[in-house]
């Protein structure tokens, strides 16, 4: 069990005078400070918190609104710009880095009364599916300390399940929330492309880049979507959301009304038949519970992995050409001409990974190769999204593993990139379709969560929300 | 599949500003190598009717008018995180040598 009720029930609490925002922050910091072994957090915010918690408090006292999320601490991955501590990214390069504004998504989850208390450890700038490629610490999954939480998100996944807040914020690429989330046994979400803004967050590949909640509870999720998302005049890819509640919408969906395809591709070889069997009953529940489920086939997903590792590499080359020493970040005092300046601060700044997928993003874009990889790879592109189109015309959802195995580990993985990216091989096409997905824990193998994971077409957020929810409720 | 030399590897460093040690020329090479030759299962699909996707939300263009708006953040602020300054810029190092 949890020490933390559901967010609209803590907020209410605050707002009724039940309890503090000042007790929840500390209740947080604690178990923080408690559980800091597992390397889930670089850093509490706890004077800012604090200040903020005392605020509200005594706003409440004098019978102010505070808001949806009044009082009820949360974790950001730390690659959203905060105030109150470094900003990171879990990289060297940014060591010391002091954010001179903050992410739209924390300005919008803080007007409505969220503290943030801490911020979580993750692949450095993204990069990784096990927190292995941070430049500070790996995480440690909560369930087996000697396996990772999965990646990137790891440190965020980790933190909800050792209860350290009721949510944490993580970034989705190629699965960085839903893949930590089925490792750690955690409900992640990824929007829709360009439902939530990202202006204040560290860019990767800013074509599929998303930010989502991570959480115990598909209602919390969606709570917290409700906050974050719609249009922002920062982010100019940003869309407009759909004006229903996401929350309230997660409360009466009928599963009766549901048309589930069982995506074919995904249970075939290479899924551990354990993780296989669970996904089985939960489709066997499905249909118990009078949802239509039929079995339906994208041709081209198996080809999805190599095509999001040119467009990824690709996009990260570009995005990490900013760190250059000259404007922030990390830059080499030995240096005494520009040029040194550049290449010895990245040098000594940048990790393995990152300059791993910077060398390969400058090759797929470099001129005559850029037809045979990149062009190649948005062409692609073009024929999952016909063929997702095509099959969201017999069913409304689709269903299968969220990640082929449990969570392996610390250690396993980490001299051979290439398998590492084969980890990702379940979660990348909603990126590079830019489909809403969602992660939610449906049992374990041997102590190990397993996640399922459901997805829609663009803009049904909503309603995706609805069967998480209706699935949640007849698998616990 | 793609053979990458030495040079190709100490090429694409010298383009992303990248130093590299002998040991990470040889070890990224491999590397390397093993990922285009997966990447490059692509190659054998007949792409030639599909249209690239650069942008999967069917925005094009998004303007915004051109006028100057206070987001509440100073120069002075942005520029606490350079690494040196003067009089209000940022300050670099020799271009020219």
């Amino acid at each position: 069990m949890s020490q933390w009720q559901s967010i609209t029930k803590l907020a209410n609490d605050v707002q009724s005078g039940r309890t503090s925002a000042s007790a929840l922050v500390d209740q947080a910091l604690q178990t923080i400070e408690d559980k800091k072994e597992f390397n889930a957090v670089i850093v509490s915010i706890t004077e800012r918190a604090r200040e903020r918690a005392k605020n509200i408090d005594n706003r409440v006292t004098n019978g102010e609104t505070i808001g949806r999320l009044a009082g009820v601490p949360f974790i950001a991955k730390d690659n959203f710009l905060t105030f109150g501590s470094d900003t990171t990214a879990a990289s060297n390069i940014l060591k010391g880095f002091k954010a001179p504004y903050q992410s739209t998504a924390i300005e919008r989850l803080e007007a409505e009364g969220a503290i943030c208390v801490a911020k979580a450890n993750l692949d450095a700038f993204a990069h990784g599916s096990s927190t292995e490629n941070s430049d500070f610490m790996t995480t440690k999954n909560p369930h087996d300390p000697t396996r990772v939480p999965g990646g990137s998100s790891g440190g965020s996944a980790a933190a909800v399940i050792l209860d350290m807040a009721p949510f944490a914020l993580g970034t989705d690429t190629g699965g960085s929330i839903r893949l930590p989330a089925s490792f750690c046994g955690a409900v992640g979400y990824k929007p829709t492309y360009g439902l939530v803004s990202r202006s204040g967050v560290v860019a990767m590949a800013s074509s599929t880049d998303v930010i989502g909640p991570l959480t115990r509870t598909v209602e919390d999720a969606a709570l917290v979507l409700d906050v974050m998302a719609g249009k922002d005049a920062l982010d100019s890819t940003t869309i407009d959301r759909d004006p229903t509640s996401y929350q309230t919408s997660t409360t009466n969906y009928k599963l009766a009304n549901a048309k589930i395809g069982v995506i074919r591709e995904y249970m075939a070889e290479g899924l551990d038949p354990g993780v296989k069997k669970q996904i089985e009953n939960a489709i066997e529940k499905l249909k118990v519970a009078g949802a239509t489920v039929s079995e339906i086939s994208l041709p081209s997903l198996p080809l999805a992995l190599a095509c999001y590792y040119i467009i990824m590499p690709a996009e990260v080359s570009s995005n990490l050409s900013r760190y250059d020493g000259q404007r922030y970040g990390f830059s080499h005092p030995k240096a005494t001409s520009l040029d040194d300046s550049y290449n010895w601060s990245r040098t000594e700044g940048f990790g393995r990974e990152a300059k791993r997928r910077i060398m390969i993003g400058t090759y797929v874009l470099s001129s005559g190769y850029y037809d045979a990889y990149y062009k190649k790879a948005q062409q692609l592109r073009t024929k999952l999204i016909d063929e997702f189109s095509q099959a969201f015309r017999t069913v409304d959802f689709m269903i299968g593993p969220t990640a082929p195995t449990p969570a392996f580990e610390i250690g396993q993985n980490i001299s051979d990139p290439l398998k590492m990216y084969l980890t990702d091989i379940m979660t990348v096409a909603a990126n590079l379709v830019g489909l809403p997905a969602i992660s939610i824990p449906i049992g374990q193998i041997d102590g190990l969560p397993i996640g399922l994971q459901l997805m829609a077409a663009q803009n049904k957020d909503r309603h995706l929300l609805g069967l998480a929810k209706a699935t949640e409720g007849i698998l616990s | 599949m793609a053979k990458l030399s030495k040079d190709d590897v100490l090429k694409l460093a010298r383009l992303a500003r990248l130093q590299l040690s002998d040991g990470e020329v040889d070890q990224f090479r491999q590397e390397i190598e093993a990922i285009l030759g997966y990447v490059e299962q692509l190659g054998e699909v007949d792409l030639t009717d599909f249209e690239p996707t650069n942008q999967v939300t069917g925005l094009t263009n998004v303007m915004r008018p051109d006028v100057i708006k206070n987001y509440g953040v100073t120069p002075r602020e942005l520029l606490k995180n350079a690494p040196a300054t003067q009089e209000g810029h940022i300050k670099v190092r020799r271009m020219l040598t």
